[in-house]
């Protein structure tokens, strides 16, 4: 197990490098234009050009602009280590940066996942149990509704609901619950339920049809002939084995939104770092973009690593080496 | 085949020292599936008894409601989307009426059932130990440490070497027979009057279906039980059974002493079985197929379902069905409308003398 792991960690390692490479590379093949013109002033020289060029260090070949910034990761900058190097637009610390804005992200992904989960599997759940009843239409009703309702619309008539008519809860931005405890809850509530929704109508869905798909196994006959109660059945044979797939899509799905929950984030203006990645990369401001995707590609490689862990203690048929 | 009566006195008060105690009455047992495409008519009418110490065969081709049967004595067939109709009466009870949470303190104390396929009827991640477990709390006020024993106990008698030890594996850790053998030792937690055996040996390999069928025989004699045996796989039966039910199309074609469904088959179908049951002497020419498919049980064809099939069909076949009676005193009840002396001339040919060597 734990030359597996250490084999995973290498392979999560090589993938992430890959990942950044690309990234760099797209970002200069790309005829995005040139990121010195954003700070040139009007109508300027060639010269001055030139020399922002020089400062920002874009008149070196990009393999070499690509290997002083690995260089830098590894043995740390002025910032300390990690070296994420410095914005191109205020020549901060991307850094400071990332570490400024991924609580943001992070507290919110915490909230929405219990959310989601807890409501995905037990509205799934009930679902199958009832099968063909009025609340198995109505959860299924829910989970197309969740699926096909786009976020940035469900965000904005909730903050206009809840927030505008009803004034239940705080608008758009973040409190740190470093500040005010409640001024947190009041603001990431709505943030939560919206991101969660989307999410917990596909947990409501997977669960209802893993949960059908398994209690159609033979194991959950013999269960039955042995005798057992029909709730020992359902909850400890059945939902046991239909777990499994879900633990998988749980641990990728809150890797994805360390860097994708960008429309969220826009709408309740939490400004964490999927926010920041496509602020930048507007801005054609690179070291940032690379930052967040950094952190964005370790989180899902570790999220990966994670799963199949957990898979071998869920599953005693799944054993690594 | 001689049965030896109630010789081995289990434990177990009631069994009366001469005649067999009944333990199971069917009566008229009739199972629809309705369907989007129709109703599926999976058993008719189908009458039977099991006593004390007897092994009853329950033989036929895929589909012919053998296994759907056993399910409907079971209780685990889903009530809401199935139509069964009949009496299916145990310890003076109709097991079909009963209320489910009745029906569920007699599923795997009174009766109990192992399935065709071990590899899938065990839970993959559940330990084989803490599944028997299981079936010991599920009816007795226990403590874990004391089914677990209990699990343990029954693993050791059904042959699974270090016990002890192999209860703490996992299902996938078992081979196909041991897997059996735990679900034998599962059924056997509260000493049941029944035990269902639905095609226990269909997975398993030719060495290891002779142990496991062995062990059936064991457990019968040892606890003084009620066997049914379903499968397709004739030999089998000719060595273990008392009586021997054939069925077709969810109808019973044939039924009684298996010693006179071998020795005096009655039924066209039964020689067709015979006819194409392989043994070690017979080569594969020798082999005399029954031609075409089962028929579809949405619409099954009129008359006597097999007559589509029936080298022997003649004019009333395809319109009257035939019942389910004696056609000679001296016979046993069978469902076709060839004379006696035409069933006496053709079974004749198929003693169970000429494959009988194998058993």
């Amino acid at each position: 197990m734990a030359f597996y792991i250490a084999r995973r960690l290498v392979w999560t390692f090589v993938v992430v490098a890959c990942v950044l490479a690309i990234t760099f590379a797209v970002f200069y093949l790309l005829p995005a234009g040139d990121p010195a013109l954003r700070f040139a002033g009007k109508n300027p020289t060639d010269a001055e050009i030139a020399q922002i060029h020089h400062r920002l260090g874009l008149d070196r070949p990009f393999y070499v602009q690509f290997g002083k910034f690995s260089w830098h990761f590894f043995t740390g900058d002025k910032y300390g280590w990690p070296g994420l190097g410095y914005t191109y637009a205020s020549g901060s610390s991307v850094k400071a940066l990332i570490v400024a804005r991924a609580p943001r992200t992070l507290l919110l992904i915490a909230g929405a996942s219990i959310i989601w989960l807890f409501l995905g599997v037990s509205i799934g759940v009930l679902s199958a149990v009832k099968r063909r009843s009025v609340v198995d239409r109505l959860a299924m009703g829910f989970a197309l509704f969740g699926i096909s309702t786009p976020v940035f619309w469900l965000g904005l008539m909730a903050l206009y609901i809840f927030w505008r008519k009803l004034g239940w809860v705080a608008g758009t931005g973040y409190v740190s619950p470093a500040d005010s405890i409640t001024g947190f809850f009041s603001h990431m509530i709505t943030p939560w339920i919206v991101l969660a929704l989307l999410y917990a109508a596909f947990y409501a869905r997977m669960t209802r049809n893993n949960l059908l798909e398994t209690l159609g196994e033979d194991y959950i006959r013999t269960a039955r002939a042995k005798g057992l109660p029909e709730r020992t059945v359902i909850f400890k044979h059945g939902l046991r084995a239909s777990l499994t797939p879900i633990v998988t899509m749980f641990g990728l799905d809150i890797a994805l939104l360390v860097g994708g929950a960008v429309i969220t984030e826009s709408v309740f203006n939490l400004q964490g770092l999927g926010y920041l990645a496509i602020n930048d990369a507007l801005q054609q401001d690179l070291p940032v973009v690379l930052g967040v995707v950094l952190v964005a590609s370790v989180a899902v490689a570790l999220a990966n690593l994670v799963v199949d862990i957990l898979y071998a203690f869920i599953d005693p048929r799944v054993r690594y080496a | 085949m001689t049965e030896p009566s109630n010789s081995a006195g289990a434990g177990l008060a009631g069994a009366g020292a001469g005649t067999a105690q009944q333990l199971l009455d069917v009566r008229g047992l009739t199972v629809r599936f309705p369907t989007a495409d129709g109703v599926v008519q999976a058993v008719s009418d189908v009458s039977f008894t099991l006593s004390r110490g007897e092994t009853l065969g329950v033989v036929g081709e895929s589909g012919s409601g053998k296994s759907v049967s056993n399910l409907a004595i079971m209780g685990l067939l889903n009530r809401q989307r199935t139509q069964i109709s009949g009496e299916v009466e145990f310890m003076g009870r109709n097991l079909l009426t009963l209320p489910q949470d009745e029906l569920r303190k007699i599923r795997g104390k009174d009766i109990a059932m192992v399935f065709q396929d071990p590899f899938a009827c065990l839970h993959p991640m559940y330990r084989v130990g803490k599944q028997i477990a299981e079936a010991v709390t599920a009816h007795a006020d226990v403590s874990k440490g004391a089914a677990w024993k209990r699990a343990i106990e029954l693993l050791d008698h059904v042959g699974i070497p270090n016990a002890k030890s192999r209860a703490r594996d996992y299902p996938h850790q078992f081979s196909g027979g041991m897997r059996q053998r735990a679900m034998i030792a599962m059924a056997l937690v509260h000493n049941p009057s029944i035990l269902i055996c639905d095609e226990p040996t269909t997975a398993l390999d030719v060495t290891v279906q002779a142990q496991i069928l062995e062990l059936i025989e064991e457990v019968k004699r040892e606890f003084d039980i009620g066997v049914i045996l379903v499968t397709h796989d004739l030999g089998v039966v000719a060595e273990t059974a008392k009586s021997v039910m054939v069925m077709y199309a969810g109808r019973i074609m044939e039924y009684g002493p298996a010693e006179e469904i071998f020795g005096q088959p009655q039924h066209p179908y039964a020689w067709g079985l015979l006819d194409s049951m392989p043994s070690v002497e017979k080569r594969l020419s020798a082999l005399v197929p029954i031609e075409g498919s089962p028929p579809s049980l949405l619409a099954p064809p009129s008359g006597c379902p097999f007559h589509p099939r029936c080298r022997y069909r003649f004019e009333p076949c395809p319109t009257e069905r035939p019942p389910l009676v004696k056609p000679a005193p001296e016979a046993h009840p069978d469902a076709c409308h060839l004379s006696w002396e035409d069933k006496q001339r053709e079974g004749a040919k198929r003693s169970v003398a000429r494959l009988g060597d194998a058993a």
